[in-house]
């Protein structure tokens, strides 16, 4: 009984997964660790002429170019400052190296099948196809971003979809 | 370890040895044959032979077997050449191209078409030399019977009546305990080890094969190097045999013929001919065992890898750079001394680093005078292939896309621009067409030429189909433009589509081929007398001569090879043309100005025309005016793609990392041009409602 109570045990921690949340505004969103490779703060960015407008522009990441963008625009948001808190998140997307900016970088939240609950039906801003989940925590609402959908998707143009 | 190691190793050498053979064909004079050539042929097969034999690829062995008996017959002078046999060979090399991609591909080869070709190089041998290839019959002078291609070992007995009972002794020196015990089990494969022993200096075995000396150092040759390697006979002759331990057995031709079959030393019945003859040839065969001391095989991966590190280290040296430029010079001199030896020593290595890449044109242009022969038999003309400036250097990435293009350029050549000979002939022309295939390199250019002397273009033909395809043209365009009319998609004037070219399809792609490896091309021609076309394509993709502006607070990178001049623009040089476009006057031509803040959308640009600077430039054979703020400087620059992570943006081909760390864009002149206009398109709409004298104001801001 307990032998099968700990191979249950592991088995649902085996299907835990590992997130890190961020904040945009007020609200808290989360990615998948195993997609980011870095937070670094946010300098040095060059702009790109006629990119749309959360396309902040790209960056020298060692020597690697690297497009960055500004979630808080992309959603709308209303506060959109560049400060000393301001972080970019550097994620891996479909062999593609991009930056995010946030708000901020608050922790890294461990989370059992369970805590995710399926995404609603909402937002024009934020599609949920671009979502994975809203993961609850005591009473905190993450919003589970699926980064690489979001990142390939037509509508960030940031992937160049092959013409003809 | 294990055989299969070396698979790769085989196959890249095999691959190369049949690429020599390819040559070799071609070059054949087929009424005097070259004997150099004709050996050089039979080697190559021979190792190939050799090396399929170790690794067990049946096929491919007993189809160079074949091949290789053929051509000894050939090299003795048994055979007479003739076009259609020097064509059969070509075949068959093409043949065992697909059987070693077929053993690379781990598949078997095609079984029919080997058993075809092995069928009809049985023929060829019996109708012409009344000699049966596998049998042997003995007519022939200095039999060479071989013994039924098995399958197993890399069976060569040269000596048909004593095979199989040679002894000799192979001596190994400096090979470790490892590669010993493989050689010795890959010994045994080509006959029975009697006895072996010794230390890692020096290390005997004692073989008792039917095997010539120089398969056996064929074969491990794939292991060791050919200097570690001694083979002699066992026999009283070994004295004699002395050239044997020279990995190639010459014996005298008496005594060949004299003499008990001289074990193991599988002498060439070349032999028969003097030694000289042999001799020089197995010099010129040396260097493929001794270059590999001097060459190394390297993935691009790798180099690109350290390609991308130098360019990292360079652009760290310069930050470094910077910072220490703003030192005391007296009172930190001796790392201001270091830094300077760095900046040497970075520049040395960055471009030792570059060289890597390069390779020389001949690597393209080698595979011309197939495509030549085959084309000009196809279309039944007299073509004479030239090519000039093999040895110049082009990177590696850009030699290989540039083969397609420029296949497509000789094909158009030799089908539309040389004529058929009997319409030379009644033109006053040699029979032959000549055919150059030209590389140089000019500034920071390579410049690749094809050069027919054919009819050349036909300016009313041009025209006449453009019109046709309802392309907009007019009886007053210059010739230049009327040849870049067949650049356009779908444009041909070939009478007849043939099975070379003439489908229209292929030019437009050349040229966006060419295009996008950043060169352009220009076509030069003159009825009756040919054409040329010119390839302009940069050396490398990697660095960029860049000359650095700046255009409000942003810092641009444009390629150096494109500026020609750059001036402040006087007020009564600049002309207002059909609204808001502007004109500038250099030197009596017209530039259309295109002002890089509109283009890009800088904010605090310098807008009046006249403080700007106007940096002359050229693009696709175009000149502009690029209205810039400031000159900055010339620099080397690192070149970046942007698609890696990102996309293509208008206007911009790359990026780079300036010093300070910083990313700056490197413009594309023709795209920023694009783009301009494209936003004065937008604009245009709004701009309507205000009157001509306005508009005309407002453009020049003046």
């Amino acid at each position: 009984m307990n032998q099968t109570n700990e191979a249950a045990l592991a088995a649902a921690e085996a299907h835990n997964r590992e997130f890190l949340v961020f904040s945009l505004g007020d609200e808290e969103y989360a990615v998948d660790i195993l997609k980011v490779q870095e937070i670094r703060g946010y300098e040095n960015v060059t702009r790109i002429a006629n990119a749309p407008d959360f396309i902040k522009g790209v960056t020298n990441l060692r020597g690697v170019i690297v497009p960055i963008v500004d979630l808080r625009i992309k959603f709308h948001l209303d506060k959109v400052e560049y400060g000393g808190q301001t972080v970019v998140i550097v994620v891996n997307v479909e062999d593609r190296v991009v930056g995010i900016v946030v708000d901020g970088v608050s922790d890294v939240m461990t989370l059992a099948p369970d805590q995710i609950k399926p995404a609603p039906e909402f937002g024009v801003t934020l599609s949920s196809d671009f979502l994975s989940g809203l993961g609850s925590l005591e009473d905190r609402m993450l919003v589970i971003v699926d980064i690489d959908k979001l990142l390939t998707s037509d509508e960030m143009e940031l992937v160049e979809r092959v013409a003809e | 370890m294990d055989i299969t190691d070396f698979y790769d190793t085989f196959f890249e050498e095999a691959e190369e040895l049949l690429a020599d053979m390819e040559r070799y064909l071609l070059e054949l004079d087929v009424d005097e044959p070259d004997t150099e050539q004709l050996n050089a042929i039979f080697r190559a097969a021979h190792s190939i032979k050799g090396g399929a034999g170790t690794f067990g690829f049946d096929v491919l062995q007993r189809t160079t077997h074949l091949f290789e008996n053929l051509l000894d017959h050939t090299r003795k002078g048994e055979l007479k050449l003739r076009r259609d046999i020097v064509d059969l060979f070509l075949e068959t090399k093409d043949m065992l191209s697909d059987q070693l991609d077929a053993y690379r591909n781990s598949a078997e080869p095609d079984q029919e078409a080997f058993e075809r070709i092995c069928e009809t190089l049985q023929r060829l041998a019996l109708e012409e030399i009344g000699q049966d290839l596998e049998g042997g019959a003995p007519a022939a002078p200095a039999p060479k019977p071989e013994p039924q291609p098995e399958p197993a070992p890399a069976a060569t007995a040269e000596q048909g009546s004593e095979a199989g009972a040679n002894h000799c002794i192979v001596t190994l020196l400096n090979v470790g305990e490892k590669d010993r015990q493989l050689l010795v089990e890959e010994l045994g494969q080509l006959g029975e080890v009697i006895s072996h022993g010794g230390d890692e200096a020096c290390y005997e075995v004692t073989l008792a094969s039917s095997v010539g000396s120089e398969d056996i150092e064929a074969v491990m040759c794939f292991i060791v190097d050919a200097d570690q390697v001694k083979i002699r006979a066992a026999a009283p002759q070994a004295e004699e045999q002395a050239p044997a331990s020279e990995g190639r057995a010459a014996p005298k031709p008496a005594e060949a013929e004299a003499s008990p079959p001289p074990p193991a030393a599988a002498p060439r019945p070349a032999a028969a001919k003097p030694a000289d003859d042999a001799r020089p040839a197995k010099a010129k065969n040396k260097p493929k065992g001794g270059g590999e001391s001097t060459s190394i095989r390297v993935s691009v991966d790798k180099v690109d890898q350290i390609i991308n590190l130098v360019g990292e280290l360079i652009i760290t040296q310069s930050m470094l750079d910077q910072t220490v430029s703003e030192m005391d010079g007296v009172a930190d001199s001796a790392l201001l001394n270091g830094m300077s030896l760095l900046q040497r020593n970075a520049r040395d290595l960055q471009e030792s680093v570059m060289s890597i890449r390069m390779i020389p044109m001949d690597f393209v242009f080698s595979r011309f005078p197939r495509v030549v022969r085959e084309t000009a038999g196809k279309l039944g003309k007299e073509i004479e292939l030239v090519t000039e400036g093999e040895s110049t250097e082009l990177d590696k990435s850009l030699t290989e896309r540039i083969i397609d293009p420029l296949t497509h350029l000789v094909r158009n050549s030799l089908d539309h621009g040389i004529e058929p000979p009997d319409v030379r002939e009644a033109a006053g022309k040699p029979r032959t067409g000549k055919l150059v295939l030209s590389a140089k390199h000019q500034g920071g250019n390579i410049i690749i030429e094809v050069i027919d002397d054919g009819a050349g273009l036909n300016r009313d033909r041009l025209l006449a189909k453009a019109r046709e395809n309802g392309l907009p043209v007019s009886d007053t365009m210059s010739d230049d433009e009327v040849w870049q009319l067949i650049f356009a998609p779908g444009f041909s004037t070939a009478k007849e589509v043939t099975d070379v070219s003439g489908r229209g399809v292929g030019m437009d792609v050349v040229k966006r081929n060419i295009q996008g490896m950043g060169g352009h091309v220009l076509i030069m021609s003159r009825p009756g007398e040919g054409t040329t076309i010119r390839i302009v394509l940069p050396l490398t993709l990697a660095i960029l001569d860049g000359m650095s502006i700046k255009v409000g607070n942003e810092m641009f990178i444009l390629p150096l090879s494109a500026v020609l001049e750059s001036l402040q623009p006087a007020k009564e040089d600049l002309y207002a043309m059909a609204g808001d476009d502007v004109v500038l006057k250099v030197r009596d031509e017209y530039l259309p100005v295109v002002a890089v803040h509109e283009a890009l959308d800088v904010p605090n640009a310098k807008t009046r025309l006249t403080e700007t600077i106007a940096v002359i430039v050229q693009g696709e054979g175009r000149r502009y005016a690029l209205l810039v703020d400031d000159l900055v400087g010339q620099q080397q620059v690192v070149v970046k793609n942007l698609e890696t992570n990102y996309r293509k943006v208008p206007g911009v081909s790359a990026a780079t990392i300036l010093g300070d760390g910083s990313v700056a864009l490197i413009l594309d002149i023709t795209g920023l041009h694009r783009l301009s206009r494209a936003k004065k398109e937008k604009r245009r709409p709004e701009r309507e409602s205000q009157s001509l004298e306005a508009l005309t104001d407002k453009a020049l801001e003046i």
